[in-house]
């Protein structure tokens, strides 16, 4: 790190408590941010010499406060806003140590900066795009290189999305218990699609993309600082760091997908499973299970098991079970199929996934795996077809590669007809 | 003499560091850690885990286990253990025999270890 380069980390740092404060104030998503910047700005020219200030988070709300409000005033000749207090520029806004938030409110004003940006009136990519520019504070041409896409169209979407979230007016009240859970969820989702995002990327992408998962895992952490005793917040959690801990892995040096049974286990990041086992450990103890947790679960019976032959597939098919009813869906469906194979051989699996046919007729991943699943039962030709389907639905070469290795393995298909 | 030296700094501000940033900062320490080691002074070290993934055990005659770092600033840290447990229950459960064994109230903080070095120690 650069000598100044701590400036810069307690600006990312202090960013989304300063920008949720500021958002508070100015009920407003521009202002906020436009006033974060400027304070910002001033934090790197007094930073460096005064030092830093006891709390970098309140300093930039006192300053970003005062330059927003002489912005708005030029703009609108606004009245004062309630307990307006002159903030002198020599950077002692901290001695306004009775600005400080009192916890509820730091939670609720975070809460909601994270509920605008993840507004479920706004489609998942500008959820994500908005979070990542105000609340992670990437700039537009980041963000519009992790979605691959130009650096206009980024930022027309995050105008769009601004302007939407604008008209749909999220009240500024403190929210009541339930209205709280209900935003913790829809943030939480949203976490969870910008996480996917990265992770789903093919190798060529996975640097690009990478961002996404970490500000994703920055988030998650920020929302059970927000929430530390919601089960499902520490499943999230820990989900995305099991995930992320195995990416080093997952491609080999052509990049093709190493399958997880493949992966050298030496190249998984033993801090981040430490700490993804740590929190799905302490949410299963409040024995509320929902589906992030299920999904850690099983990601740590992967990551706990010394060898991918030691995995302990009958825990493995009973957590899918579980999501099942959590969360029923011909995907968690097909996933357990996977464990029944290891479990209870092919012919249990092919069974459990025959009704999925029509829901995921157009799937990839259903056609490699009925393609497998027949290979093992000895039915070459059906095999063979199952593998030609999913050839013609493969979304990257990489995973047509894959089913064409698969199909290379076939014995001479029986001659039909 | 044997010192500990306990390390305090602002997470948010440390998780912020990119892997890049990180990696270098463990690497300067590991220059101090590995002139330490060839004097033959090195004792254990050792880096937590965020305290999003602590928990703590409250003393009481039924010892309670809360999510989140350890908080009260009414008591002072008297020392520390570093045991190799399979899971956080098992960690809990030898506090619990830690806490039954001492008198009074008083907390222990669970955290798991990220980073470990120490010589002819557990794991």
């Amino acid at each position: 790190m650069s000598d100044l380069g701590w400036v810069d980390t307690a600006l990312i740092a202090a960013r989304p408590q300063a920008v949720a404060a500021l958002l508070r104030y100015f009920r407003d998503l521009d202002t906020a941010e436009e006033s974060f910047q400027n304070a910002a700005l001033r934090a790197l020219r007094t930073w460096p010499q005064a030092g830093p200030p006891r709390d970098p988070a309140a300093w930039l709300i006192m300053v970003g406060r005062n330059a927003g409000i002489d912005q708005v005033r030029k703009t609108q000749r606004l009245t004062a806003l309630d307990d307006e207090r002159a903030v002198s520029d020599t950077g002692d806004a901290e001695a306004a140590a009775a600005e400080r938030l009192d916890d509820s409110q730091y939670r609720d004003d975070i809460l909601r900066l994270l509920f605008v940006c993840c507004h479920p009136e706004l489609p998942a990519t500008q959820q994500i795009a908005l979070a990542l520019r105000i609340v992670c504070g990437l700039s537009v041409g980041q963000i519009a290189k992790a979605f691959l896409v130009s650096e206009s169209a980024m930022e027309q979407r995050i105008t769009r999305a601004k302007a939407r979230i604008a008209k749909a007016e999220v009240p500024f009240e403190a929210p009541g218990a339930a209205e709280r859970a209900e935003r913790a969820g829809a943030v939480a989702s949203a976490i969870y699609l910008m996480f996917n995002e990265g992770y789903s990327a093919a190798a060529a992408d996975a640097e690009r993309r990478a961002p996404l998962s970490l500000e994703a895992i920055r988030l998650a952490r920020l929302l059970l600082r927000l929430f530390p005793a919601e089960p499902e917040l520490m499943g999230l959690a820990a989900l995305l760091l099991l995930q992320h801990a195995r990416i080093a892995a997952r491609f080999d040096a052509d990049g093709n997908a190493v399958l997880l049974e493949n992966q050298d286990r030496s190249r998984w990041n033993g801090a981040l499973i430490a700490e993804g086992l740590a929190l799905i450990d302490k949410s299963m103890r409040h024995r509320r299970p929902g589906p992030y947790q299920v999904q850690a679960a099983i990601a740590a019976l992967h990551v706990r098991s010394p060898s991918a032959a030691e995995t302990d597939w009958a825990e493995i098919e009973l957590l899918y079970r579980a999501l099942e009813r959590l969360q029923p869906s011909p995907v968690v469906t097909l996933n357990r199929a996977v464990a029944a194979w290891k479990v209870s051989g092919a012919e249990a699996a092919l069974a459990l996934i025959v009704p999925l046919e029509g829901p995921l007729a157009g799937y990839f991943y259903f056609h490699g795996m009925r393609g497998a699943l027949l290979a093992a039962l000895g039915r070459a030709g059906e095999a063979r077809d199952a593998y030609m389907r999913a050839i013609s639905l493969a979304g990257s070469a990489a995973e047509a590669a894959h089913i064409r290795s698969q199909l290379d393995s076939l014995s001479a298909p029986a001659k039909v007809g | 003499m044997l010192y500990a030296i306990l390390c305090y700094d602002d997470e948010a501000a440390v998780s912020a560091w990119s892997e890049d940033e990180d990696a270098a900062v463990m690497q300067r320490l590991g220059v101090v850690q590995e002139k330490l080691e060839r004097q033959k002074r090195l004792g254990p070290v050792a880096r937590l885990v965020p305290t999003t993934a602590a928990v703590t055990l409250r003393k009481r005659e039924d010892p309670i286990v809360l999510d989140g770092p350890f908080a009260e600033t009414k008591e002072q840290l008297l020392g520390f253990y570093v045991v190799d447990c399979e899971t956080m229950n098992d960690a809990i459960d030898v506090a619990k025999e830690l806490a039954i064994a001492t008198p009074g109230v008083g907390s222990y903080e669970i955290r798991s270890v990220r980073f470990f070095n120490g010589k002819g120690a557990p794991g």
